[in-house]
């Protein structure tokens, strides 16, 4: 009886959208109303999720996720004073979807375990934190910095290709190594840009070392300044967007399934014509690009860096994403970052805060050191081997994507070329 | 005509002599056995050709160009594609797939066209998928277009493997115990399917495999390997009746049965 009615409900398009206008539009005023609720903020947010997973036409799919994400949430959020604090939570779930789909190309698609994979973020946000400051006076012979505000967006493309240049600079030594070695090498590597950039300001003072680069130059909009959350969350979003672009382009591409044959056998695939070295270093180039781009933005973001931004357990936090969210999977690795950051700073956070008022007028008594905020690192862990054991494709899981068989057939039958059916295989099964 | 000419090729594998002093002509568009017991060197010899491993000495040469040296992928590019003896497909990949990235070399679009939507390079996805589509059919596979290729049966998973191999449109197709864990009525197909590649594609099939009867029946020149040393060459009845081959090979299969 309700399975029938599900599968009812499953083919009528117009149920459908009925159901999901009236969820969105609930939820969107209760957080118009309940404006500082997170609860309200993140069921709005879940209408992406369902939005998924209901069976309509793609392309009305992606019309409604981005009228969700870039009209309506900003809009709900509004109205409290935790809308800039929503909208940097939503500005960081952005970067860190980007990054994390990024890092699903390396891992996900090409099979190559990178532990060090926010040197590429650092990357692109040295490249704007010392040009968009003063600091690059100290070391440029020429030019007068900081870059004024309206050039930030030059340094989205420049973060990209610099951050893509290093990809392949840590690809070329890299490749020779597999496997678990692989992932120690990348590990030093992460470890060794954090530590450089920490370490040159001297005898050439290029990132000012341990200090970070302060009073980085906002971004401008002809003029204009941006300085608000609000703000940075629509830069976010547009390269939040080029990234999936990119990423579901690339993935049924001819490289995209050189990277998989590449990831499920190294033999078979250079001996099916895939040139291994060049096939891997677009992985590591490519997805370290988003990384870039993302990075120039958290330095506008921040307006001050250091690198303790760019920590091992940064690298590690977006490998979580991506094996929570579902290797290789898109969609899973977009869930798997939200739902990570969304985790970290909005409901350990609201958790503690709740519980220290909770002990403060002396409900309970909760001990600092247990507070939600701070067991960050034992959370993730008991989720990933939680994961590890029980479900190990992720929470969307990687799906391959069918061809319209039929309609090859019917193309397959008025081309001619030197395959015809071969008489013996003909009804073999 | 020979396309294919292997010079005194060796491989050592530290103390241990994989293949010695082997020497091969293959006659373009023939059919030609590599036979031997397990152990003998055929497959070391077909990762010589494949690149897989360098020799230790001796040359190869494709139409009289040396082909040493090479990186795997070139050689395919030249126009040499081969199967596993362990059956190496893309597990992970739909069957079609599959077939697609055995077509890799063979497509000119680059990956900046597809973000750009170059439409050269759509309509090029597109024929590959209808041509991938066709070899599917050609050999006998089309209705798992969309299954994951590990989860094929045995005797279809090494059905992929030639298709796969043969969408690089090669000149020379390597065949390494491709009837290996097939039944008597695969094998037949198999049979049929090697003949009439062939001709149909034009292409000239080096193939290693134990089943005798299959051998006997389509290769046109046959090379026995033992401990990898060539010891005998020559035309089905020709090996048949060789003494040093009974003794080697067909000898011991022969005490086996009887
Ligand atoms: N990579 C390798 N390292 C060491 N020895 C190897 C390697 N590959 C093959 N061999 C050895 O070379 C010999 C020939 O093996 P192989 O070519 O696989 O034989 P065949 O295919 O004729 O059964 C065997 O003794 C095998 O153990
Ligand atoms: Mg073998």
């Amino acid at each position: 009886m309700i399975k029938n009615a599900f599968h009812k409900f499953a083919d009528s398009t117009k149920a459908q959208i009925i159901f999901f206008a009236a969820y969105v539009l609930i939820t969107a005023f209760g957080l118009f109303l309940l404006s500082d609720s997170v609860i309200a903020f993140l069921v709005l947010l879940l209408s992406i999720l369902i939005l998924y997973y209901l069976k309509l036409n793609v392309r009305i799919k992606w019309a409604l996720g981005l009228l969700i994400i870039a009209v309506l949430v900003p809009f709900a959020a509004s109205q409290g004073s935790s809308y800039q604090s929503f909208m940097d939570v939503g500005t960081l779930v952005l970067i860190y979807v980007a990054m994390a789909l990024g890092l699903n190309i390396v891992v996900g698609f090409a099979g190559l375990l990178d532990l060090g994979f926010i040197a590429f973020f650092a990357v692109g946000a040295y490249t704007y934190g010392i040009f968009g400051s003063t600091q690059a006076n100290k070391f440029m012979p020429f030019g007068h910095f900081p870059v004024p505000g309206d050039a930030f967006w030059l340094f989205i493309p420049i973060g990209a290709i610099i951050a893509a240049v290093f990809g392949i600079l840590l690809g070329i030594p890299v490749l020779r190594v597999r496997g678990d070695y692989l992932a120690i090498v990348t590990l030093g590597f992460g470890e060794i840009i954090r530590i450089v950039f920490n370490n040159m300001d001297h005898p050439i003072n290029i990132t000012n070392g341990s200090m970070g680069i302060p009073s980085i130059e906002p971004p401008s909009f002809f003029g204009i300044p941006i300085g608000q959350p609000s703000q940075f969350y629509y830069i976010a979003l547009v390269i939040f967007m080029l990234a999936i672009y990119v990423a579901t382009r690339l993935e049924h591409s001819k490289l995209g399934r050189a990277w998989k044959a590449v990831r499920d056998n190294e033999i078979a695939a250079q001996a099916s014509g895939i040139p291994l070295v060049k096939t891997k270093l677009a992985a590591f180039a490519i997805g370290a690009s988003f990384s870039g781009m993302m990075g120039s933005v958290f330095a506008a973001k921040q307006m001050y860096i250091d690198a303790s931004s760019f920590t091992y357990l940064e690298s590690t936090i977006v490998l979580v994403m991506v094996i929570l969210g579902g290797m290789g999977s898109i969609p899973g690795v977009i869930l798997g970052a939200a739902v990570v950051i969304i985790l970290n700073n909005q409901v350990l956070t609201s958790l503690s805060t709740w519980l220290t008022q909770l002990s403060a007028s002396g409900v309970v008594s909760v001990p600092d050191a247990l507070s939600p905020a701070k067991m960050q690192r034992f959370i993730f862990g008991i989720l990933l081997v939680v994961f590890a054991l029980y479900r190990t494709k992720g929470l969307i899981p990687y799906k391959n994507k069918k061809v319209d068989a039929a309609h090859l057939k019917a193309e397959a039958a008025v081309k001619t070329s030197q395959y015809e059916e071969h008489p013996e295989a003909e009804g073999t099964h | 005509m020979n396309i294919l000419e292997v010079k005194n090729l060796t491989k050592k594998f530290g103390g241990l002599m994989a293949t010695r002093d082997v020497s091969m002509n293959v006659e373009k568009n023939s059919i030609t056995a590599v036979i031997g017991p397990n152990g003998a060197g055929k497959t070391t010899f077909f990762n010589m050709i494949t690149a897989v491993y360098r020799p230790t000495s001796g040359d190869i040469l494709l139409n009289g160009k040396s082909l040493v040296g090479l990186k795997p992928h070139q050689v395919c590019h030249f126009g040499i594609s081969r199967t596993f003896q362990n059956i190496r497909l893309f597990n992970e990949q739909t069957v079609i797939e599959n077939v697609l990235v055995g077509m890799h070399q063979r497509l000119k679009g680059h990956w900046i066209g597809t973000l750009l939507h170059f439409p050269e390079v759509t309509r090029e996805e597109e024929a590959a998928k209808v041509e991938a589509y066709k070899i599917l059919q050609y050999v006998g596979l089309e209705e798992f277009v969309n299954e994951s290729a590990g989860n094929l049966p045995y005797g279809a998973q090494r059905r992929l493997e030639i298709g796969r191999a043969i969408a690089a449109k090669p000149k020379i197709l390597l065949l390494d115990e491709p009837a290996a864990g097939m039944n008597p009525k695969e094998t037949r197909q198999l049979t049929d399917l090697i003949h009439d590649m062939r001709h149909r594609l034009d292409v000239t099939i080096i193939l290693i495999e134990h089943d005798m009867k299959l051998v006997m029946k389509i290769s046109d020149y046959l090379y026995v390997l033992d401990h990898g040393e060539l010891i005998a060459e020559g035309k089905p009845d020709e090996i048949r009746n060789n003494q040093r081959v009974i003794e080697a090979y067909l000898g011991k299969e022969a005490t086996q049965r009887g």
